[in-house]
């Protein structure tokens, strides 16, 4: 086994894996100001892409007014969703709410699919597609938007979570509730917060991925799973453990593919998700019982 | 004047109903398509093709003086559906023939129903179970798979290449190339050297591809159907691996070069059917006529290109309108003008069935072609 032949894995891994982070990332930040699974993170991801391509071939913006449109676009269809599908629900339980959001996610991969077609589509990548050569490894210039795009959501997240009123208050949300709500918290608010952020970054996602991965209107379901993974592996925190779980579940695929067999690829992530749960279901690097911002 | 409209129309929905049932002049034909679920790439442009021929024929005067009638039911990609649906196109609509269905699930699933009730099936599915061994009322249009796996590697013989990697998808498609593809690779002689699969929706193949690259052989086969071709054509660009990729036919249209970008499948080679390249095709090609009055007549009724998965339906509908301009319109004549189909051109291919050949397509079906330029050109 060559040293450039771990390294390109190691490459490839930690690339897709920034993807998963991102959109793990979402999952949590949900997770923590509602106790919602959000299975329909995955689709504000195929949303991001898609609008972008009708952006670029029907408004025919550029790519970088193109961005901000779709991304504003699928954080109103986030805020719809929250307003349409989990506000209104009187005294929800975990379990109704989870079964709505994954009906939410049929009903917008339904409607994606009649607007966009099911044929797949590319989208042209930021800066060329020339390789970039790394000690015998080679990746392309979309992997580094993904990674420094990723890296700044990062330090955004950080920043908000920890030094604005609106990012304290739903990591009080997280804490506990009902306490949030008696020191004067609008916890509703926060919901709806919690939905505009995560469907923004699931769509920012989903556009830097497009380029590489293609979109289509079913890209949602593997890449949202595959987030989820993350999210689990990381302990549904908001923070830096779910983006080295998402990094790891990549570095991993890529490994498994590479040293044991590509038929074990998907089947190496789920075992480690069923290990996660079994064992660590606080997560990783999660104490037990510990917060989860 | 308004209470009547309700009256009048269901007189003339009686009517119609009447004189449809009543007509003696009118051929039924079944269509079994899952134009909805996931092989709805296939049923969609299959259901359209027909509709839009069964149009033409009528328009034109219909077959031998007898109007034809479409009876088309969604499968939704779904065996016992399909098998209800074939046994209530048969019972109630009492069609002559069935086109379909759309993939080789379903269609092994209505083959009983059809033999028991004597109706000629031309399936639209690409696998080689439905007429191997050959049953008396079963057809079907599209090429066998290990048609096009011969093709390239006849190709690679040529280009003196011994020895390839295999990339397939876990999805129907890649698996039967794959073990179609070994067979022939056994029997000609070639050493497989790497056989790695991906999953229909992977994102990056960068891992596998890296295998490959370590191996060093000295070409890459790879089975599957969009997008995941088009992802591994990219990544082997981005790896820099030089190696010949070889694509199937499951790709063979503009919409791969496409997503793959022109610039990263340049060179890339696959065994096409004639439909996707018949610009490239010589002048004097039997079916180069028909291939672009097919595209042009479907894009000007539907806004998009014509798909070789709709051609399988047009090879359907000529056999059937060329047993029955032969032989006459009854199931039994039916069956038997298609076993005599003798050198019919057609989209798919030129069709001469027999009695022990009831696909009727050879290695003439299909084209090795190369991306030149974002476009198709024929591979020396």
């Amino acid at each position: 086994m060559e040293f450039n032949q771990i390294l390109q894995y190691t490459l490839s891994g930690l690339s897709t894996g920034a993807i998963y982070a991102l959109i793990g990332i979402g999952f949590s930040i949900i997770y923590n100001a509602t106790g919602i699974i959000n299975f329909a993170q995955g689709e504000f991801v195929m949303l991001g892409g898609l609008l972008t391509l009708s952006s670029l071939q029907l408004l025919k913006l550029p790519l970088w007014a193109a961005i901000p449109v779709s991304v504003a676009i699928s954080t109103v269809v986030g805020v719809i969703f929250e307003r349409l599908a989990i506000r209104p629900l009187r005294q929800p339980t975990p379990i109704n709410l989870v079964i709505i959001t994954i009906g939410g996610s049929i009903l917008i991969r339904g409607l994606a699919m009649l607007v966009w077609g099911k044929d797949t589509h590319a989208i042209p990548p930021f800066s060329g597609d020339t390789p970039i050569a790394i000690g015998g490894a080679t990746i392309l210039p979309q992997h580094l938007w993904i990674l420094a795009i990723t890296l700044v959501i990062i330090v955004f997240n950080k920043f908000y979570f920890y030094h604005t009123i609106s990012g304290k208050a739903m990591r009080a949300c997280a804490y506990n509730r009902r306490a949030a709500g008696l020191v004067g918290i609008d916890v509703k608010r926060m919901v709806l917060f919690s939905f505009i952020i995560s469907a923004a970054m699931g769509a920012v996602a989903g556009i830097i991925v497009a380029p590489l991965t293609m979109t289509a209107y079913d890209v949602g379901v593997m890449l949202g799973l595959k987030g989820f993974c993350a999210a689990i592996i990381g302990g549904m925190s908001s923070g830096i453990s779910t983006v080295i779980g998402g990094l790891l579940l990549g570095v991993l695929e890529s490994l498994g593919a590479g040293l044991i067999s590509s038929g074990y690829k998907d089947a190496i992530s789920f075992i480690i998700l069923l290990l996660i749960l079994f064992i660590r279901p606080q997560g990783l690097f999660g104490k037990a019982d510990s917060e989860r911002v | 004047m308004k209470k009547m409209i309700p009256l009048l129309s269901s007189i003339c929905l009686i009517l119609i109903c009447a004189t449809a049932s009543l007509a003696s002049g009118t051929i039924k034909i079944g269509g079994l398509f899952s134009v909805t679920g996931p092989a709805s790439f296939l049923g969609e442009p299959e259901k359209k093709t027909l509709e839009m021929l069964v149009k033409e024929a009528n328009e034109k005067g219909g077959i031998n003086g007898m109007k034809l009638e479409a009876v088309i039911y969604d499968t939704g990609g779904d065996a016992t559906k399909a098998v209800q649906l074939a046994t209530k196109l048969i019972k109630d609509d009492k069609v002559s023939v069935i086109i379909g269905p759309s993939t080789t699930g379903e269609s092994m699933a209505v083959i009983p129903v059809a033999e028991k009730e004597k109706i000629p099936l031309i399936s639209c599915a690409a696998g080689i179970k439905i007429t191997d061994p050959v049953k008396q009322w079963v057809f079907k249009t599209p090429a066998n798979d290990h048609v096009a796996a011969e093709k390239i590697l006849n190709y690679m013989t040529a280009k003196k290449q011994k020895s390839f990697a295999l990339l397939t998808v876990t999805d129907g498609f890649g698996a039967s190339g794959r073990e179609q593809i070994k067979v022939l690779a056994k029997q000609k002689g070639f050493t497989i050297v790497a056989d790695e699969v991906y999953g229909p929706k992977d994102t990056d193949m960068t891992a596998q591809l890296t295998k490959i690259r370590g191996i060093k052989p000295d070409a890459i086969i790879c089975w599957g159907t969009n997008p995941g071709p088009a992802v591994i054509t990219k990544n082997v660009k981005q790896l820099g691996i030089k190696t010949p990729l070889y694509m199937s036919h499951g790709v063979a249209s503009k919409k791969y070069i496409e997503l793959a970008g022109p610039e990263s499948a340049e060179g890339v080679m696959l065994p096409a059917g004639k439909l996707a390249i018949y610009d490239a095709l010589p002048k004097g090609d039997a079916q180069y006529k028909l291939l672009k009055g097919y595209d042009q007549n479907y894009k000007k009724t539907y806004g998009v290109e014509a798909s070789t998965f709709g051609g399988y339906a047009y090879d359907a509908f000529l056999l059937v309108t060329g047993a029955i301009k032969k032989a006459g319109a009854t199931p039994e004549q039916i069956r038997n003008g298609i076993e005599q189909t003798s050198k019919l051109v057609s989209i798919s291919g030129v069709f001469t069935m027999t009695p022990k050949d009831h696909n009727g397509l050879d290695l003439s079906a299909f084209e090795m072609v190369k991306v030149l330029k974002g476009d198709w050109a024929l591979a020396k």
